[in-house]
């Protein structure tokens, strides 16, 4: 019974969680979503029987991907950045 | 029309999503119920493939060719980002601080060593080269953060290839020796899994960690 309630309530949080990074309007917060999404997956594994699947989702899933997802946030940003500066100097000319 | 189109293009978009989740789950309920022939057959060879865990058993040896194109797939992944020569601003390291130069020195060397364990593990227990990449990998990305260690791009392409030239020399070797593709003989099974895993596991974080950095290592001036 306790396994049952443990169980569904990982499937219910992991569809909000996965709303909620799709959703979110601002980025930093949907990443945020994801890692903790991914996290769930991998308790989601480990339920399922399948512990080799649940430490790769733990490491490249949640882990890597977020990483990954941070540096283009903020690579994103630097671009923009230097693509208005290079707007105000080209109306400057 | 074209302007009608964009109006309904939603609709329509959102109909054929509906219409492949159901096509999908309709072809999952109508397949046969897995009745463990392959499974059983796995766990009853598994004394001869030199591993104790299954999975590293089914990965590593008896569809090793499958794991081969994985590693290959990664490798041309990197290539292909490379090619793209993103012209993206260098990975500056982040500002120095107490708390990530301390968090560097217990997490660096710990990841590290998990990354050794989790490859030596994945012989009899959960574990193997991918999870022992990833978190090697993320020890490099610290390391790399903190702008400890830049490799030249001599060092990332070997590393990056690496385990793919031990995958293919062994799958070549093979016949030779046993007479069949990736046919490991059983007696020295194990000690090959190991050769081609630890080789993949440095290939897997040379790659992931040049992903995230995404531009290619510069040539050393000569």
């Amino acid at each position: 019974m306790i396994d049952w309630w443990v169980d569904g309530l990982l499937g219910l949080m992991m569809l909000w969680l996965a709303w909620q990074a799709l959703s979110a309007a601002d980025l930093l917060r949907a990443v945020a979503m994801f890692v903790t999404f991914g996290l769930l997956v991998a308790i989601a594994w480990i339920r399922l029987g399948a512990p080799d699947v649940a430490i790769a989702e733990a490491a490249i899933g949640a882990g890597l991907t977020g990483a990954l997802l941070l540096i283009t946030i903020r690579r994103m940003e630097d671009q923009r950045r230097s693509g208005s500066q290079e707007k105000r100097r080209a109306k400057a000319d | 029309m074209p302007r009608l189109i964009e109006r309904f293009l939603p609709a329509l978009t959102g109909t054929g999503a509906i219409a492949l989740g159901a096509l999908i789950a309709a072809a999952l309920l109508r397949t046969p119920e897995n009745d463990g022939v392959m499974a059983r057959a796995a766990l009853e060879a598994l004394p001869d493939s030199g591993v104790g865990n299954p999975v590293t058993a089914v990965l590593l040896n008896f569809r090793a060719f499958d794991t081969l194109l994985e590693v290959a797939v990664l490798l041309l992944t990197l290539v292909a980002v490379w090619a793209l020569d993103l012209r993206l601003p260098r990975t500056e390291a982040l500002p120095a601080s107490p708390v990530f130069s301390s968090l560097l020195r217990v997490s660096g060397p710990l990841l590290v060593v998990i990354a050794g364990y989790l490859l030596w593990v994945g012989a009899s227990e959960p574990g193997g080269a991918f999870q022992a990449g990833a978190v090697l990998a993320g020890g490099c990305l610290l390391l790399r953060l903190a702008g400890r260690w830049n490799p030249g791009a001599r060092f990332v392409r070997w590393a990056a290839s690496t385990g793919l030239l031990v995958f293919l020399l062994s799958a070549v070797a093979m016949p030779a020796l046993t007479g069949g593709l990736l046919q490991y003989p059983p007696a020295l099974a194990g000690m090959w899994i190991l050769l081609i895993e630890t080789a993949a596991t440095v290939s897997i974080a040379a790659i992931l960690t040049a992903l995230f950095v995404a531009r290619e290592p510069e040539e050393p001036r000569p």
